[in-house]
C-alpha cells in the first residue's frame, strides 16, 4: 500500500483492545419498552407531534425538526406511546423523552425492510436531501450533527471531495469496523447518494491500518462504483477527528474557526452513509444503529443492532451481564466517551459504543505538579499548548485563553492522556471552552 | 448493582507516564558517569555522591514537612536527581560540609522557595554550583589528580582543568599549539582520564545516558543538538581565524562541563522552553555565552553561567515561541470542477 | 580625593536638579484637569473594586456619581453596596445631594440540597469548579437544578463571606456579606439571590430553585419545593406566587408572619435568624418532621455570631 498517510501534528498511540473485532453484528431483541429523546443532535431539540395514548408503528413521525439545525425523530417500534416525561439520558441531564410500549411489529407504509441491495441512483440532488431530511439522519459517529444540513454547501463554498471517515480511532469500539465488513456495497450505494447530493466527483474512505480485513473488503467493493478511493491510515488517536482526517487524505488544514467545506471537503462517518443508503433506498429513517458493547471485564464483548432508545442496561445483560467490578459506564470511546449516571439511559442517534470501565480504572490518580514536560504540547493535534490553557482557565484569565486560541480545542484528550504529572488538563480546557463561549455570545 | 458509578470527563484512560518514570530515567541515565567518576576518583566520589544524595532528600522532606507543612513530595525522585547532579557539578575532593551547604542552596532556595517541583526558573544543581563557586573559590577549583593518570600529565597538571590551564597560559602568553601537547589528548578527554568535576570529565559516559534519555523520550535532540552545534561552529570560526589564540572545535566540546550540561543540565524540562523552535533558540544562545565566557570571559568555564542566563530568559522564549497552530496555513481549494 | 568628591556630587546634583525642573514643567503641561470632587468621594469609598456598584472599581463609581450629580443633579440608581447607607450619605454629603436610604441585602443561597438531603447517587471525579460540573452531570444526588458544592461561589468573594461547610457540602453566607453580587453571577444555577437582610437581620425565603414537578424533585431531594400552593394559599399578604412547580417569596411584601413554614409539606421554606419557638402538641407524624429539622438544623441558618 505504500507509506501510509497520517496527520502531522501531535497524537498518541492509545492501546488499541479492539476485543469486539471479530465478532458479527447480532440483532438484538426489541425491549418491552422505549424511551425516545425529543433531542437526540445537536441543535435544537424537535417538536413532538404525537400525543400521550396514541397509537404509533416503527418508522412514524413522532417529533419533527423545529429550527434549521434539528432532526425529525421517528418511532423505533410500534406500540403505544405510554407517556410523554423526563428521563435522565446520556447528558447526565433529565430531558423529555416519548415513552413507547412495545405492541406487535407494524411498519410504517413504505418502509422496505428487504436486505436485497438496491443500486438506482437516478435522483435529483434535493431529492436525496429531502429524504435524509425526512429521515432525521444525524451524524452517528458522535456529534450528532443533522446531515441535511451538512449536505446542503453554502453560497460561495464549493464541494470537492466528500470524505468518508472508517477510521474508528477509540479503543474498544468496533462498529463501523463491521458495518464496513458487513454492509459494504450498500455503504458504497450509500457513498454514490452523498456525491449526487453535495455534487461531487470524488470521494475518499479513510480506514485506519488495524483493520486490514476491512481495508481488503471495500477496496475490492470500490472498483465497482464510480470515484470511489480507500485509503489506509497510520494508527494514530485522533485520526478519526474531520480536520485531522482531511489533512492526513488531502493535506488541507481548515482554518481556525471554520467548517471543513471551507477546503472544499465534507466529511461523513460510515455509519451516517448506511442510515442514508437505507434512507433513500429502503425509504427507512433513523431508528436501530450498531452499538458496540466491550470492556475488559464484560464476558462477551460484542457488536449489536438495537433500536433508538432500548436501555442501556439491555445491551449489557446481553453482553454477559455487568461485571462486579464496575466503575464506569461509559457512552462512546474511552478517550471522549461520556460517562453515565445509571444503566437507565436510553440508546441515542450518537451512542457508537457502552463501554465498562473497572473500578481500579475509573478512579484518577492524584494530581501532582507540573513538570514543563511539554508533552501535552508536543501532542495536541490542534497546535495549541494545553499546559498553558489550562493554567489560565483555571486562574480565570480566560481572555487570555480566548488569545491563545482555546475555542480549537477538539477535546480529544490527547494531552491528559499522555500528562506524566496526571494534571485534569482536558476538565480545565472545557471550563476554559464553556467560559470563553459565554464571552463571545454575550459579545455579539 | 449496588455500587456507584463514577462520573468524570473524558479521557477515562491513561498512558503509562508518570513523573516518577521520568525521574527514575534520569537516574539511569547517569549511572554510567557515575561509575566512571568513582573509578577516577575513589572513594571520595562515593562519599561526595551519597552526601549530596541524601542531604537533598533530607532538606526536601525537612522543609515540606516542617516549614511548608505541606504534601511530602521526596518519592517522586526529583530531589534525587538534583542531589547527584550536584555531586556531578563540584569536585570529588570537595569538603562534606560544603556539600551540605550545595544541597541546602539548591533545595531549599533554588527549589522550595520558588514554589517547589514545577515552579523555579534555575536549574537548582546550577544555583548550588555557582553559589559555591563564588563562595568558596579555591576549594572547588581544586580539582584532584584522576586516580588513573597518563604520562603526560604527569608532570604539568597538578589538578587543574584542561581550560584552566588553557586560560592561565594565554594570560602568560603561551600560544594553543604549545599547550596542546601538555593536555589530555582527545582520546583521553573522551574517556575521562583529566581533571574536573566528578561527572563531566567523561564525556563518553555523558553521552551513553544522553543517549538513554533520547531512547525513553525523556529528552529530545533540540537543545543538546543545538547547544553542540553552535559550541562546535561558533569555536571553529574563532580557530579558523586565530589558531594561536583560540582552542580547536573538538576541545572544546570534550572539555569542562559541556556534554554534562547538554545532556543533564540545559535538557531540564521545568528550566528549559516547552517548543521546539524555543529550545532550538535556547541551545543556541548557551552555547554563544558558554564560548563568549570561557574565551573573553574572567571563567575558564562558561557553561553553568550560560545556562543559568539562558534559565532567565525562558519565560519570553516561551512567550515569543509559540507551536504551530493547526489551520495557519489553509490549503489550496480547487474550485475548478 | 576633594576633586573627585566636587565632581561627583555636582554632577549628580545637577543632573537630579534639571531632571526636576523638567519634570515640574512636563507635570505642569500635562496635567489631566478632573472634577476635585472625584477625588473626594474615592476618598469616602470602601477601596474594595469589588464591582458591586456595577462599575470597574471604585474611582469609575466615584466619576460616575460626581457626573451624575453635575449633570442630572441625582444619584438615583447608584448604590455602593459595601459601603452601605454610611458610605452613601457621606457622597451625597459631599456632592451636595441627598440619598435615599436603601434596605441593606445579603446573598441568600437557595438550595438545602445537603448530602443528608441529597444521597448522592454517583461519584464525581473531577476538578473543584462549578461550571465545570453543571456542564458535565446533573449533580451526585440526582438534582438538576441543585447546589453541587465544588465552591465557584466561595472562589469569587473579595469578601471573606461565604464558605464550603463540609458536612452539608452546601456553601454558608457569612454576616459580613456586602451583597456585591460576585457569587450571584458565578453560580451557574442561578441559586444564590441578593435578598433584604430584613428587620433584626431576619429574612424567609424559599430554599429552593427546582422546577420540576413534585414527583421527580421529591424523589432527589427530601426537602425539595413541589409546587403543591399550599404556601400561596396561606399567606395574606400576597407575598407568594407559585410559577413551574416552585413558590417565590417577594422580600418586598413579606411580614415575616411564618405562616407559610408551617404549611410546608416538605420543610422547603427556610427561616433565618429567629427565635426556637415553642414545640407544639404532639401530632402523629410530628416525630418524623423534627428528625428532619434536626437534619437541616445546621443549613445556611447565617447565624450573626458566624464570623
Amino acid at each position: 500500500m505504500g507509506i501510509l498517510k497520517t496527520f502531522v501534528l501531535g497524537g498518541v498511540h492509545p492501546e488499541e483492545n479492539k476485543l469486539s473485532a471479530g465478532v458479527a453484528i447480532q440483532e438484538l431483541a426489541v425491549p418491552e419498552q422505549v424511551a425516545v429523546p425529543f433531542g437526540q443532535n445537536l441543535g435544537a431539540p424537535s417538536k413532538p407531534v404525537v400525543k400521550r395514548g396514541e397509537k404509533v408503528k416503527a418508522g412514524q413521525l413522532i417529533a419533527e425538526a423545529s429550527s434549521f439545525i434539528s432532526a425529525n425523530v421517528h418511532s423505533p417500534v410500534s406500540g403505544t406511546i405510554f407517556k410523554i416525561d423526563n428521563v435522565v439520558d446520556a447528558s447526565g441531564y433529565r430531558r423529555p423523552c416519548f415513552i413507547i410500549k412495545v405492541e406487535g411489529n407494524d411498519w410504517d407504509e413504505g418502509i422496505d425492510l428487504t436486505e436485497k441491495l438496491i443500486t438506482k441512483e437516478d435522483y435529483t440532488p434535493q431529492e436525496i436531501i429531502e429524504k435524509v431530511k425526512k429521515a432525521g439522519i444525524v451524524g452517528m459517529g458522535g456529534a450528532t450533527f443533522p446531515t441535511h444540513v451538512k449536505l446542503m454547501v453554502p453560497p460561495g463554498k464549493t464541494a470537492e471531495y466528500l470524505i468518508i471517515n472508517g477510521v474508528e480511532c477509540e479503543p474498544y469500539l468496533t462498529s463501523d469496523h463491521r458495518l464496513m465488513l458487513e454492509k459494504g456495497d450498500e455503504i458504497l450505494v450509500g457513498i454514490r447518494l452523498l456525491m449526487i447530493a453535495l455534487g461531487v466527483e470524488k470521494a475518499m474512505i479513510g480506514i485506519e491500518n488495524n483493520k486490514p480485513d476491512a481495508l481488503k473488503h471495500l477496496t475490492t467493493l470500490a472498483e465497482k462504483y464510480k470515484g470511489i478511493s480507500v485509503h489506509a491510515l497510520k494508527v494514530k488517536y485522533p485520526q478519526g477527528g474531520e480536520k485531522q482526517l482531511i489533512k492526513a487524505l488531502l493535506n488541507r488544514e481548515v482554518p481556525s474557526g471554520k467548517l471543513p467545506v471551507e477546503v472544499g471537503c465534507v466529511v461523513q462517518n460510515v455509519g451516517t452513509v448506511f442510515a442514508v443508503y437505507e434512507a433513500v433506498q429502503k425509504n427507512k429513517p433513523l431508528i436501530d444503529r450498531v452499538v458496540t458493547v466491550t470492556g475488559k471485564g464484560v464476558k462477551a464483548p460484542s457488536n449489536f443492532k438495537v433500536r433508538i432508545g432500548t436501555p442501556v442496561k439491555d445491551l449489557i445483560e446481553a453482553a454477559g451481564g455487568l461485571p462486579e467490578s464496575t466503575g464506569k459506564i461509559l457512552n462512546g470511546g474511552p478517550m471522549m466517551g461520556k460517562a453515565l449516571l445509571n444503566p437507565d439511559v436510553p440508546i441515542v442517534k450518537g451512542s457508537s459504543g457502552i463501554l465498562i470501565l473497572e473500578n481500579k480504572m475509573a478512579s484518577r490518580p492524584t494530581e501532582n505538579p507540573c513538570i514543563r514536560c511539554s508533552k501535552c504540547t508536543n501532542v495536541c493535534p490542534m497546535g495549541l499548548e494545553p499546559y498553558l490553557l489550562s493554567r489560565l482557565a483555571r486562574t480565570s484569565h480566560f481572555a487570555e485563553a480566548e488569545k491563545e486560541k482555546v475555542m480549537d480545542c477538539i477535546e480529544c484528550g490527547s494531552c491528559q492522556y499522555t500528562c506524566p504529572a496526571d494534571i485534569p488538563l482536558l476538565d480545565y480546557l472545557r471550563l476554559g471552552k464553556a467560559k470563553v463561549g459565554e464571552i463571545i455570545r454575550k459579545r455579539n | 448493582m449496588n455500587k456507584m458509578l463514577t462520573v468524570s470527563g473524558s479521557p477515562h484512560i491513561h498512558g503509562d507516564e508518570s513523573t516518577k518514570k521520568i525521574m527514575l530515567g534520569v537516574v539511569y541515565a547517569m549511572i554510567p558517569a557515575m561509575l566512571v567518576s568513582i573509578y577516577f576518583f575513589g572513594l571520595n566520589a562515593v562519599r561526595v555522591l551519597l552526601l549530596s544524595a541524601l542531604a537533598c532528600l533530607l532538606f526536601e522532606w525537612a522543609i515540606q514537612k516542617y516549614i511548608l507543612k505541606g504534601p511530602l513530595t521526596i518519592k517522586d525522585g526529583s530531589a534525587l536527581v538534583t542531589g547527584v547532579l550536584l555531586a556531578f557539578n563540584v569536585p570529588s575532593n570537595l569538603p562534606s560540609w560544603m556539600v551540605i551547604i550545595g544541597a541546602l542552596v539548591a533545595i531549599g532556595i533554588a527549589k522550595m522557595s520558588f514554589g517547589g517541583l514545577g515552579k523555579n526558573v534555575f536549574n537548582p544543581a546550577l544555583v548550588a554550583r555557582v553559589f559555591l563557586l563564588i563562595s568558596f573559590p579555591v576549594a572547588m577549583t581544586t580539582w584532584p589528580i584522576p586516580k588513573v593518570l597518563p604520562a603526560n600529565l604527569a608532570d604539568t597538571i597538578t589538578g587543574a582543568t584542561p581550560l584552566g590551564y588553557i586560560k592561565e597560559g594565554l594570560r602568560a602568553g603561551h600560544t594553543i599549539p604549545q599547550m596542546m601537547p601538555h593536555l589530555p589528548t582527545y582520546m583521553q578527554e573522551l574517556m575521562g582520564q583529566m581533571g574536573g568535576s566528578m561527572g563531566e570529565v567523561s564525556a563518553i559516559a555523558i553521552i551513553l545516558g544522553g543517549a538513554f534519555l533520547l531512547w525513553k523520550k525523556i529528552i529530545t535532540w533540540e537543545i543538546p543538538v543545538s547547544i553542540l552545534v553552535t559550541v562546535f561552529l561558533f569555536s571553529g570560526l574563532l580557530w579558523f581565524i586565530n589558531p594561536m589564540r583560540y582552542a580547536d572545535p573538538f576541545f572544546q566540546l570534550l572539555t569542562g562541563g559541556l556534554m554534562l550540561g547538554a545532556f543533564f543540565m540545559a535538557t531540564d524540562m521545568v528550566t528549559s522552553p516547552m517548543t521546539r523552535n524555543g529550545k532550538l533558540i535556547f541551545g543556541f544562545g548557551i552555547g554563544l555565552l558558554t564560548i563568549l565566557i570561557r574565551v573573553w570571559g574572567a571563567y575558564p568555564e562558561g557553561v553553568s553561567f550560560a545556562i543559568l542566563l539562558m534559565n532567565a530568559v525562558v519565560p519570553l522564549i516561551n512567550r515569543g515561541f509559540k507551536p504551530r497552530r493547526f489551520g495557519k496555513k489553509p490549503g489550496v481549494v480547487t474550485v475548478s470542477k | 580625593m576633594n576633586h573627585i568628591l566636587i565632581i561627583a556630587v555636582s554632577t549628580l546634583g545637577g543632573l537630579g536638579l534639571i531632571s526636576a525642573i523638567i519634570l515640574y514643567f512636563i507635570a505642569k503641561k500635562f496635567k489631566v484637569i478632573e472634577d476635585p470632587n472625584i477625588d473626594l468621594v474615592e476618598e469616602a469609598l470602601p477601596s474594595a473594586n469589588c464591582g458591586g456598584c456595577g462599575f470597574p472599581g471604585c474611582r469609575a463609581f466615584a466619576e460616575a456619581t460626581t457626573k451624575s450629580a453635575r449633570d442630572e443633579k441625582t444619584l438615583e440608581g447608584l448604590f455602593c453596596p459595601v459601603g452601605g447607607n454610611e458610605v452613601m450619605k457621606e457622597v451625597g454629603g459631599i456632592l451636595g445631594l441627598e440619598v435615599e436610604e436603601q434596605d441593606p441585602m445579603i446573598a441568600v443561597i437557595r438550595c438545602n440540597g445537603s448530602f443528608a438531603n441529597t444521597p448522592a447517587k454517583v461519584k464525581f471525579d473531577g476538578i473543584s469548579s462549578c461550571s465545570f460540573a453543571n456542564n458535565l452531570f446533573s449533580g451526585e444526588g440526582g438534582c438538576m437544578f441543585g447546589c453541587l458544592g465544588q465552591g465557584d461561589c466561595v472562589d469569587v468573594c473579595d469578601f471573606d463571606a461565604i464558605y464550603m461547610n463540609p458536612e452539608t457540602g452546601l456553601p454558608v453566607v457569612k454576616d459580613n456579606c456586602t451583597a456585591c453580587g460576585a457569587c450571584v453571577d458565578a453560580c451557574p444555577r442561578n441559586i444564590i439571590e441578593l435578598r433584604k437582610r430584613g428587620i433584626k437581620d431576619r429574612r424567609i425565603f424559599v430554599s429552593c430553585v427546582n422546577t420540576e414537578k413534585g414527583a421527580p424533585a421529591k424523589k432527589n431531594c427530601d426537602v425539595a419545593c413541589i409546587g403543591c400552593t399550599k404556601c400561596e394559599k396561606v399567606c395574606k399578604f400576597d407575598a407568594i406566587t407559585i410559577k413551574d412547580f416552585l413558590a417565590y417569596i417577594d422580600f418586598n411584601k413579606c411580614t415575616l408572619c411564618r405562616k407559610c413554614i408551617d404549611e410546608c409539606p416538605t420543610n422547603s421554606i427556610w427561616e433565618v435568624n429567629f427565635k426556637p419557638r415553642k414545640p407544639k402538641a404532639k401530632k402523629p407524624d410530628e416525630n418524623k418532621s423534627e428528625e428532619k429539622e434536626k437534619k437541616l438544623a445546621d443549613i445556611n441558618s447565617g447565624k450573626a455570631d458566624e464570623n
